[in-house]
């Protein structure tokens, strides 16, 4: 080997294998074991100011602390630890302080106040569009309008099931609603249902419908025995404090008549709901968003469809 | 024999086993002590094991790879305070085995999504999620509608985890000890012996999939989903009490 001479002041492992492969011995390089040496020192000074070892049932608390105000608006200073650096951050980071300007603003300002003033109502259209994402939109779609008619309500549109004032948008989201219309597949017989359809098909107008079945329709709308006054009221505009549906616009918020091919498949979705009733829940949001969230989402909701 | 780097570098077994013990070092120090130092789990009340409805429901949740897209820890930062709620405790998967905090969010964390959403948005959701969320990439599971839930060995499942420690009860003084803990109506739930029973009770009076006739796969899952991150009461707790355990 010619280059073998160079090598010469290395130093082997003394080992030959087949004959002549030799292995060096080389030292780690200078600048490898200085760095080395500095992570040690960083770990021990680590030690001393963090938490860190184990020792017993408990472990070293480190030096540094972390101080926050507790619910009892006492100051507390606590060993550092990922929770009190979290609290801390919620309370005085410097995006939670910016933030907190604002939702104290917003917290302390009533409705008109909020809906008159452009930059509350800046805030709350940027914050409330990522709380209704974060929320709302696994049932209503990111933008207020739901993937399919007929599970969950369309709040772009002006038609309210539960009523489209602030009080009653905060309500909504507050206890959350249950919507339900029983079932009349076993109460009405088949002819009865088919009247029933072509009479609600007929309050809005611009359905093709059958004059005798609307007629018949109207009678029993009307009637004790199927008794649909009650919640959707003699008009059929519906009652908000049932969610009961208004028959009277173009907006079908569970049977997808607007989007029927036919005449006859117009009905067969009408009758649909009336056989088989309707049972939705919006959950109760009380508990899971804070009162300045909820006022930001009323807002919000209010403005999707145009509040009342 | 001399340990200088000469040595150890031309004695394959003696590296081997140097190696083992330099790597394993790190592991036993962050993990061992957490057995034995007491505020690993916090003092909460309110967190129990399973129901035998909800541990099927969680181990559809395994079998299906829930787990690979969707985590089960909040971590104590301020964003995911603000999308998904408190940060998770220790204490909320002391009864979890193994436990899903998961490390992967293709989908959105699950700690906290019991009570979020109603039943039947679930099960619109876990048969077809674009039916509900377009913008989704979640697959379909339309398989859990249709298939009856296999209960059969719901005592066995609860012995084996009985055996790592969870407090399912056997015997009456093991009931006994539940009911002082959890109370008599969780303490029921928690008897190996009434298992199946009370599992089809739960399925028919919670009628998850609206399915009143069968107790099907999505009956378990979505009782699964419905309690997770439901049982601690935060509003009871001051903020500072969790950090006193860190």
């Amino acid at each position: 080997m010619a280059d073998q001479s160079q090598h010469k002041a290395v130093q082997t492992t003394g080992h030959a294998w087949d004959g002549d492969l030799q292995e060096f011995n080389n030292p780690l390089p200078r600048w490898w074991l200085w760095t080395f040496y500095a992570t040690v020192v960083f770990a021990i000074v680590y030690w001393i100011i963090y938490p860190a070892w184990p020792v017993g049932k408990n472990f070293t608390k480190g030096l540094a602390t972390t101080t926050f105000v507790n619910s009892d608006g006492r100051e507390v200073t606590m060993h550092w630890n990922t929770r009190a650096e979290f609290i801390r951050d919620m309370q005085s980071g410097e995006e939670a302080l910016k933030q907190k300007a604002y939702l104290e603003k917003v917290a302390g300002a009533s409705y008109e106040e909020i809906l008159d003033d452009p930059d509350m109502m800046a805030f709350t259209q940027s914050l409330a569009k990522v709380l209704f994402a974060d929320n709302c939109a696994a049932c209503h779609g990111l933008g207020g309008t739901p993937a399919e008619v007929g599970n969950f309500p369309n709040l772009r549109d002006d038609a309210w099931l539960w009523g489209g004032s602030i009080a009653r948008i905060e309500q909504t989201i507050r206890k959350g609603r249950l919507g339900y219309m029983p079932s009349f597949g076993k109460v009405l017989s088949n002819e009865e249902i088919e009247a029933l359809a072509h009479y609600v098909l007929s309050l809005p107008g611009g359905h093709d419908v059958d004059k005798g079945l609307v007629a018949r329709g109207n009678k029993l709308y009307h009637s004790e025995q199927a008794g649909c006054y009650y919640c959707h009221t003699n008009s059929g505009e519906g009652l908000y404090s049932q969610g009961a549906a208004d028959h009277t616009d173009q907006v079908w918020t569970v049977a997808d008549v607007n989007a029927a091919d036919s005449a006859a498949e117009k009905v067969e979705r009408v009758k649909s709901v009336i056989r088989n009733g309707i049972q939705r829940r919006m959950p109760a949001w009380e508990d899971r968003l804070g009162d300045e969230e909820i006022k930001l989402l009323t807002v919000y909701v209010h403005g999707l469809g145009g509040g009342q | 024999m001399k340990l200088n780097h000469e040595s150890i570098e031309i004695n394959a077994g003696l590296m081997i086993v140097l190696i083992m013990l330099a790597i394993s070092i790190g592991g036993l120090v962050e993990v061992v002590p957490l057995y034995y130092i007491e505020d690993t789990v916090e003092k909460v009340d309110g967190v129990r094991p399973y129901t035998p409805l909800e541990q099927r429901g969680r181990d559809i949740f395994i079998r299906e790879g829930c787990y690979t897209c969707h985590s089960q820890m909040i971590r104590p930062f301020r964003d995911e305070d603000m999308r998904y709620g408190h940060y998770s405790l220790a204490a909320e998967s002391q009864y979890d085995h193994p436990f899903q905090w998961g490390s992967k969010r293709t989908g959105p964390d699950l700690a906290r999504v019991g009570g979020k959403y109603s039943n039947a948005w679930h099960v619109k959701h876990l048969n077809n999620p674009r039916s509900v969320v377009p913008e989704s990439i979640m697959p379909n599971y339309p398989w859990l509608l249709e298939t009856e839930l296999d209960y059969s060995d719901i005592a066995a499942r609860m012995r084996a985890l009985k055996a790592v420690g969870v407090p399912y009860s056997e015997t009456d003084d093991e009931y006994q000890a539940n009911v002082e803990k959890f109370g008599k109506e969780v303490a029921g739930m928690l008897d190996i012996n009434n298992a199946e029973r009370n599992l089809i009770v739960q399925a028919e009076a919670g009628n998850y999939d609206k399915d009143p006739g069968s107790v099907t796969e999505m009956d378990a899952l979505i009782a699964y989903l419905q309690v997770l991150g439901t049982m601690v009461d935060f509003s009871k707790y001051d903020e500072g009490y969790f950090a006193e355990f860190r």
